[in-house]
C-alpha cells in the first residue's frame, strides 16, 4: 500500500530502511575482524597475565595467533578500503555532496555539540530528551572513533608487520612509537567498543537488550518516530519518507542478527572482563 | 700405583712374617701366644651361611665375593681389617668386634672424607645416617671404582648417592636441605647422558662434588663454592669456561664480586637443561632480570619480551641479541649490541636490518624522557586520551543508564500496554 502523503506514509509503512545492505555487510566483516584482531593482540599486551598465555593457546599458539592477527588485519583493511571507495563514489559519481554537510552528514557539526549538551540536561532532569537527526552525536564519535582507531592501529600494525621494509623510510625509533599506539590505540578500541558502543548500540535501557538495526538495515516507524524526530519530519517535508518505506525484514535476518549480535556481545563483554581483572589486579 | 704398592706390601709380608716367626725360634711360639687366625680359620665359622651372632643377625661373610673383591684378590688377610684379633683370640671371639680401620692402609682418601661434609655431619650433628666408607664401599666384596660391578663405578655413583640424596625418608631425617637431589639430576642433560645415553663421559655426582672430600657449596675449598663453579664445570667445558672468564660476569667473578652469576646461576645445578628447547629459553630470561631489574622491565614492553612472556621463544630473548657466555659492556667493541655490531646483530632475525632499523630502541622506556623522549610524550598523549575519551564517556553512560532505567521503571508504573519499548516484537 501507497500513500501520496508524508502523514499517510507515516502510519501505513511498518519500517524505514537505514543502513543499505553492503554497509551492513561491511559492518558484520568488521565485527568479525575486530573480535579476532582483539581476541589475538590482547594476550601480548597483557602477556604478564596468566589468562594471555591460556588464550593464545586457544589460537593454537603465538605462531597461529600471529596468523589470525594478520589475516583479521587484511580483512579489517579490505573493509576499510571498500568504505572509502564508496565514499568516493557517492561524493564524485552521485556527486551526493550532502555527506561532507547538511543533516544526513557524518561530519561534525554545531548542532552535535547543542545536541550533546541539551541529551546531558535530560539525563539529569534539566530539559527534554533532544530531537536527533540522521546521525546522532555518539554515533559520529562512534564513526570517527573507528576512523581514526583504523588508521592510527592499521597503520602502526603494518609498520609493525613489515619493519624491515618501513626502515627505508623511517627511523628505527618510530617502531618503538608504533608499538606503544598500536598497543594503547587497541586497548581504546577494545575497551571503547565493548563497553561504550555496547551501550550506546544495543545495552541501554530503550534498547536492551539488543538493536537490530545494523543486521536488518531497517528501524520501526515507532523507532523513528521516537528517536529521529528531525529526520522524520525532514524528509516528510521533502516527501521522500515513503522512499525509505519498506516491510519488515525477513525472520531469519532477525534470527541471524540477534544470534551473531548476542555472540559478539558475549565475547565482547568477556574480553572487557579480562582486562579489568589484569588492571585492577596489577 | 697405590695399588700396585699395596700388593707389593702383601708379597712382602706375606714372606716376611712366617721368615720372622720362624727367626724367633721355637722357644717364644712355645710361649702359647695365640696365632692369629688364616682367612679359612675365620670361612670355617663365617663360611657357614646359617652363622649368626648372639642378637640373630647373619654374620656370613660369602667367600666367593670376599675372593673376587679388590682385598680378597690382593691376599688381604680378614685380621688386616678386624684389627681386634690380628694378635690371636680366644674363639669364638667377642660378640662385637672394633669396626674395620679402613684409614690403616687408605690413609689419604680417609683423611679427604674427613673434611667432607659426611664425616663432618657425623661429627657435629650426630646425624649417624650420614655415609662412611662402608655405605658405599661395601665390605667384604669391594671392587675397584674402575670395575664396571662395582657400586662406585661411574655408571652407577648416581644409584649409590641416591640410596640417600634419593630417599625422601633419609632426606627429612637427614635435614638435607635441597630435597630429593638425585630426581632432579636424572632428567637434567647430564642425568640423561649418564643414565640413557650411557656416556662415560657424562658427569655423575663425583664429577662436580668430589668423592671423599665432599664439601658443603659455601665452604671456599669446595668445588661447588660459587667463584670455583666456573673451574669444576670447566673441566669438561673448556671453551665455554675460556669465553666465560673474559665475560663481563666472569670478570667480576674473579674481581670477588658475590652477584656475578657462574654458570649455575642460569643453568642451575642439577637440572641443567638443553638451550634449544623453548621451555629454557623463556626461563632463563627471568635469571637475567633478578639482576637486571630495568632491563628486563623495559624488555616485557616490547613484541620480543611479550611473546616470550607468552612462553614461546621464536623470537629475541636476552642471549639472542646480547651473547651468553662471551658478554662484555655494549661500550666494548666486541660486544653484540655495540654501535659496530648492532646491525649485524639485528639481521641473525631480521634478514634486511639496516642502520635506520637497528634505531629501534629494544629496550625503550615510554616513562623516560631523557632517553625516548618521543616515546614520552606519545605515551602521556596516549594516556591522556584513554583516561578522558573513557572518563567521558564513563559519566555519559552512567547517566544514561539512570536516565533510561528511570524511564523504564515509570513505564511499568503506567501499566502494561505503555511500554516505551522500541523493539518491535519479532
Amino acid at each position: 500500500m501507497t500513500s501520496s502523503t508524508p502523514a499517510n506514509a507515516a502510519v501505513t509503512a511498518t519500517h524505514y530502511r537505514r543502513f543499505e545492505r553492503t554497509d551492513r555487510l561491511l559492518h558484520g566483516f568488521l565485527m568479525f575482524s575486530f573480535l579476532g584482531l582483539a581476541f589475538t593482540g590482547m594476550p601480548l599486551l597483557f602477556s604478564h597475565e596468566p589468562w594471555a598465555a591460556s588464550l593464545a593457546r586457544i589460537f593454537g599458539g603465538f605462531d597461529a595467533a600471529g596468523l589470525i592477527h594478520r589475516f583479521c588485519a587484511i580483512v579489517m583493511i579490505t573493509v576499510f578500503v571498500i568504505h572509502l571507495s564508496r565514499i568516493v563514489q557517492r561524493l564524485f559519481i552521485r556527486k551526493d555532496l550532502g555527506i561532507l554537510w547538511g543533516p544526513a552528514s557524518m561530519v561534525p557539526q554545531p548542532r552535535d555539540f547543542f545536541e550533546l549538551i541539551a541529551h546531558m540536561r535530560w539525563f539529569v532532569g534539566l530539559g527534554p530528551q533532544p530531537r536527533f537527526e540522521h546521525f546522532t552525536y555518539w554515533e559520529k564519535f562512534d564513526y570517527w572513533a573507528v576512523f581514526w582507531g583504523m588508521g592510527i592501529i592499521g597503520g602502526s600494525g603494518l609498520v609493525l608487520w613489515f619493519p624491515e621494509t618501513f626502515a627505508h623510510v623511517l627511523p628505527g625509533w618510530l617502531f618503538n612509537i608504533a608499538m606503544l599506539i598500536h598497543g594503547e590505540e587497541a586497548l581504546l578500541a577494545v575497551g571503547f567498543i565493548f563497553t561504550i558502543h555496547f551501550f550506546n548500540g544495543h545495552l541501554r535501557p530503550e534498547k536492551f537488550p539488543m538493536d537490530s538495526v545494523i543486521f536488518t538495515g531497517r528501524v520501526t516507524v515507532h523507532e523513528m518516530l521516537e528517536e529521529r524526530q528531525d529526520e522524520f519530519e525532514r524528509l516528510s517535508n521533502l516527501g521522500r519518507i515513503d522512499e525509505l518505506a519498506s516491510p519488515a525484514a525477513p525472520q531469519w535476518v532477525y534470527t541471524l542478527g540477534r544470534s551473531v549480535g548476542a555472540l559478539a556481545v558475549t565475547f565482547g563483554l568477556v574480553m572487557v572482563g579480562l582486562i579489568l581483572f589484569a588492571l585492577f589486579t596489577k | 700405583m697405590t695399588r700396585v704398592l699395596i700388593r707389593l706390601l702383601i708379597c712382602l709380608l706375606a714372606i716376611a712374617g712366617p721368615a720372622a716367626a720362624a727367626a724367633a725360634g721355637p722357644s717364644e711360639q712355645a710361649k702359647g701366644a695365640p696365632k692369629p687366625p688364616t682367612n679359612d680359620d675365620c670361612l670355617a665359622c663365617h663360611g657357614d651361611p646359617s652363622a649368626v651372632r648372639a642378637s640373630g643377625g647373619s654374620v656370613t661373610v660369602k667367600a666367593p665375593d670376599f675372593a673376587a673383591s679388590i682385598h680378597g684378590a690382593g691376599g688381604i688377610a680378614c685380621v688386616d681389617c678386624h684389627t681386634d684379633l690380628a694378635k690371636g683370640a680366644e674363639f669364638p671371639h667377642a660378640d662385637k668386634l672394633k669396626p674395620a680401620q679402613c684409614v690403616s692402609c687408605h690413609e689419604k682418601p680417609v683423611a679427604a672424607y674427613d673434611t667432607g661434609v659426611h664425616a663432618q655431619a657425623r661429627r657435629v650433628g650426630k646425624n649417624l645416617a650420614a655415609a662412611r666408607c662402608v655405605d658405599c664401599h661395601g665390605t667384604h666384596d669391594i671392587k675397584p671404582s674402575a670395575d664396571p660391578q662395582s657400586r662406585t663405578h661411574h655408571s652407577k655413583l648416581l644409584d649409590m648417592c641416591g640410596r640417600c640424596h634419593g630417599n625422601e625418608e633419609i632426606i627429612k631425617r637427614g635435614h638435607i636441605q635441597i630435597g630429593n637431589i638425585v630426581d632432579m639430576f636424572r632428567d637434567s642433560i647430564h642425568g640423561r647422558a649418564l643414565t640413557r645415553s650411557g656416556l662415560s663421559v657424562a658427569p655423575t655426582c663425583s664429577d662436580c662434588h668430589g668423592n671423599h672430600d665432599i664439601r658443603r657449596k659455601t665452604d671456599t675449598a669446595s668445588r661447588v663454592y660459587r667463584p670455583t663453579v666456573p673451574l669444576t664445570c670447566g673441566k669438561c667445558h673448556e671453551g665455554i669456561a675460556r669465553d666465560y672468564w673474559t665475560s663481563i660476569h666472569g670478570v667480576q667473578v674473579q674481581k670477588g664480586s658475590p652477584l656475578a652469576p657462574v654458570c649455575s646461576s642460569c643453568h642451575t645445578a642439577h637440572e641443567i637443561s638443553r638451550i634449544d628447547v623453548a621451555g629454557w629459553k623463556v626461563a632463563v630470561i627471568k635469571e637475567c632480570g633478578t639482576c637486571h631489574e630495568e632491563s628486563i622491565k623495559t624488555y616485557r614492553d616490547t613484541f620480543h619480551g611479550q611473546v616470550t612472556a607468552l612462553g614461546y621463544s621464536r623470537v629475541a630473548s636476552c642471549a639472542d641479541c646480547h651473547g651468553s657466555h662471551t658478554i662484555v659492556p655494549k661500550a666494548d667493541p666486541r660486544s653484540l649490541v655495540s654501535d659496530a655490531n648492532r646491525v649485524k646483530t639485528c639481521k641473525k632475525c631480521h634478514a634486511g636490518a639496516t642502520e635506520s632499523f637497528a634505531q629501534y630502541d629494544p629496550h625503550a622506556d615510554p616513562s623516560n624522557r631523557a632517553r625516548n623522549p618521543f616515546l614520552f610524550y606519545t605515551s602521556q598523549f596516549m594516556k591522556m586520551l584513554l583516561m578522558g575519551v573513557f572518563a567521558f564517556f564513563g559519566i555519559h553512560t552512567g547517566l544514561w543508564f539512570g536516565r533510561g532505567m528511570q524511564i523504564k521503571a515509570a513505564a511499568r508504573l503506567r501499566g502494561p500496554g505503555k511500554d516505551d519499548s522500541t523493539e518491535d516484537g519479532r
